[in-house]
């Protein structure tokens, strides 16, 4: 069994250390550094923490000015809160102003389990990814966590990233480096490409497995970087294998599985299927049965592949059609 | 200051008639509170917008911009002429203040509400940073309605931001009507007061009045300043005054030239 770790207790962990390193960060919380883990951060540095409580809208807010006044702001709370909320106050100012904020949002997904659909953030991604500006990133792990949340605090712009609330195998060791719009190849195969995000990319590693028993070799892409994302693998790998699965923990709609059906409407049709929640709600249930009964299980992706690499009989040969992918706006 | 503040009007007035749209009445209600605060207050340096010791404002009341940029323009943040080519395609002048276009601008505001939180956190990083730098915000009346005003109100308080002024522009006309009858906010002062801020009424066209408050503020230790300033919505042109019509429509050539003749201007754009 393979160690796990919690991506949102790394990243309050890698915030602690980061504190220490530079004294222009400052962290932000509604009510919840308990839960999102930047409580390592408040027990040490007292005076750059600050508490706005249950009060998200202002916590964005806050975050912006602290951000003009040469500060490098994280700003955390749960993801249904901070990008549901507090939306138009991030779209406003930290977008439109193209500030220097850390969004860092955990309990994102379905994984949330009991406390149910109220507080599992399905459309977070959507929500930010739609934003001119906005960097979207969601940890597959403990060390990419710890290497994206360290990224951020280098990069200078307004960063969303998505951290969850279980134990998830750690995929990556610490010499994994982040690379802003990279995605990572973790796995060769030519038949299909599953591409994931998120804790989906250890189910979409588990689903390459289950499918290598039956003889097809997987290529398996983590998509981590969902804005902006790596083009040139994205479309790569589909020429390669003329099928891909996405798989994320989230609606189908606006988030991963959206956007790499974006880039392969327009520049290479492979057959496709998204893993995620169609058109629903969360619910309480332990994440386990939930992820069941949303379909994101590895033989959920294991039989969608079956699905593609059916289709792809059917399917002309694929040319690339243009392998730039658009600059951030930037302003 | 009464004269800048009178030329500032023309400007105004000049600016949103070219436009042929903005906002007018807030615009005017303002012109006094911030002519006071640029050129009676706050420390700034318009070759060096970005002076990292300058005292900072936030116009939380956006769509007062066409005032911002007369007052920003004359103390040489950008030339005048580009005043008039507000709200066109390719200004640096945007209907609502942008900072990414206009120089002097600190961030973008425009929807309602979320001005005081900014300047929360701008308070909180100047006693970081050991600057001695004051932070205003202007905020609309009508604006208060919002509830996210009321979660700043409660940071700055918790944080005992004395280094934070902020000023309601008290003009009582929002878009549907007065805000006694859209959604009454009295008794404004005591709200403030109750929510730990020390609170102050002037007479929001009386320069002198205004900078005594600004003076009394920088007095006050441990806790956030309210000056609320009783203002006239449309200020300084008779047919603008207190109606509601004017929040955010542009003069038509019959009002534009009554407009210039009430506030003495000589005819023409601004030199």
């Amino acid at each position: 069994m393979a160690a796990k770790e919690s991506t949102r207790v790394e990243y309050g962990k890698t915030l602690a250390q980061l504190g220490a390193e530079n004294p222009q960060i400052v962290v932000l919380d509604a009510d919840l550094s308990g839960s999102t883990q930047t409580h390592h951060f408040a027990k040490i540095f007292k005076d750059r923490f600050f508490n706005v409580g249950i009060a998200e809208q202002d916590l964005m807010g806050t975050a912006a000015g602290l951000a003009l006044g040469g500060k490098i702001p994280f700003a955390s709370t749960f993801a249904m809160f901070a990008t549901g909320r507090a939306w138009e106050q991030i779209r406003q100012t930290i977008a439109y102003g193209n500030l220097n904020v850390k969004i860092v949002a955990s309990h994102g997904g379905v994984t949330v389990g009991e406390d149910g659909g109220s507080h599992q953030a399905v459309e977070d991604l959507a929500l930010m990814r739609i934003l001119p500006n906005m960097v979207v990133l969601a940890p597959a792990d403990g060390p990419e966590t710890r290497a994206m949340t360290r990224w951020a605090a280098a990069y200078h712009g307004p960063v969303y990233m998505r951290t969850g609330r279980l134990a998830v195998p750690v995929i990556y060791d610490d010499t994994y480096v982040f690379e802003l719009g990279r995605g990572s190849l973790l796995r060769e195969g030519g038949d299909v490409t599953l591409m994931g995000i998120g804790i989906m990319v250890q189910t979409c590693l588990d689903a390459a497995a289950l499918l290598a028993q039956d003889g097809i070799e997987a290529r398996v892409l983590n998509l981590g970087c969902l804005k902006p994302l790596d083009w040139e693998l994205v479309l790569d790998s589909a020429r390669r294998t003329e099928a891909v699965v996405t798989a994320e923990e989230h609606m189908v709609t606006g988030g991963l599985g959206s956007a790499v059906s974006e880039i392969l409407a327009e520049h290479c049709p492979a057959p496709l299927k998204r893993i995620g929640l169609r058109d629903t709600f969360g619910m309480s249930g332990k994440p386990e049965a939930l992820l069941k009964h949303y379909g994101l299980t590895a033989d959920d992706i294991k039989q969608a592949a079956y699905k593609v690499i059916a289709r792809k009989a059917n399917h002309l040969a694929l040319p690339v059609m243009d392998l730039k992918a658009p600059k951030m706006a930037g302003r | 200051m009464q004269e800048i503040a009178r030329q500032v009007r023309i400007d105004i007035v000049e600016m949103l008639f070219r436009a042929g749209s903005g906002h007018l009445g807030g615009s005017l209600s303002a012109t006094d509170i911030l002519v006071a605060l640029f050129f009676g207050e706050m420390r700034t340096k318009a070759g060096d917008p970005c002076w990292l010791d300058r005292d900072r404002f936030i116009l939380s009341k956006g769509h007062g911009a066409p005032a911002y940029y007369a007052v920003l323009a004359r103390l040489g943040y950008f030339p005048r002429e580009e005043l008039l080519t507000l709200r066109q395609f390719g200004s640096i002048l945007q209907g609502h203040p942008d900072s990414g276009c206009t120089p002097g601008v600190e961030i973008p505001t425009g929807s309602l509400g979320q001005g005081l939180s900014i300047a929360n956190g701008m308070a909180l990083a100047a006693r970081l940073n050991g600057h001695a730098s004051r932070i205003y915000a202007l905020l609309g009346d009508g604006e208060v309605q919002e509830g996210q005003i009321w979660e700043a109100a409660m940071t700055a308080a918790h944080y005992g931001l004395d280094n934070l002024v902020a000023i309601l522009d008290r003009n009582r006309l929002q878009i549907d009507g007065h805000t006694a009858e859209v959604m009454s906010i009295e008794p404004i002062a005591d709200k403030w007061k109750a929510f730990g801020w020390h609170t102050l009424e002037v007479d929001g066209h009386d320069i002198g009045q205004l900078l005594a408050a600004f003076q009394a503020c920088k007095g006050v230790k441990g806790r956030p300043s309210m000056i609320i300033a009783h203002t006239v919505k449309g200020k300084g042109v008779s047919i603008f005054e207190g109606q509601k019509k004017y929040h955010g429509v542009a003069p038509n050539p019959e009002e534009y030239q009554q407009a210039l003749q009430e506030l003495g201007a000589v005819t023409g754009p601004p030199a």
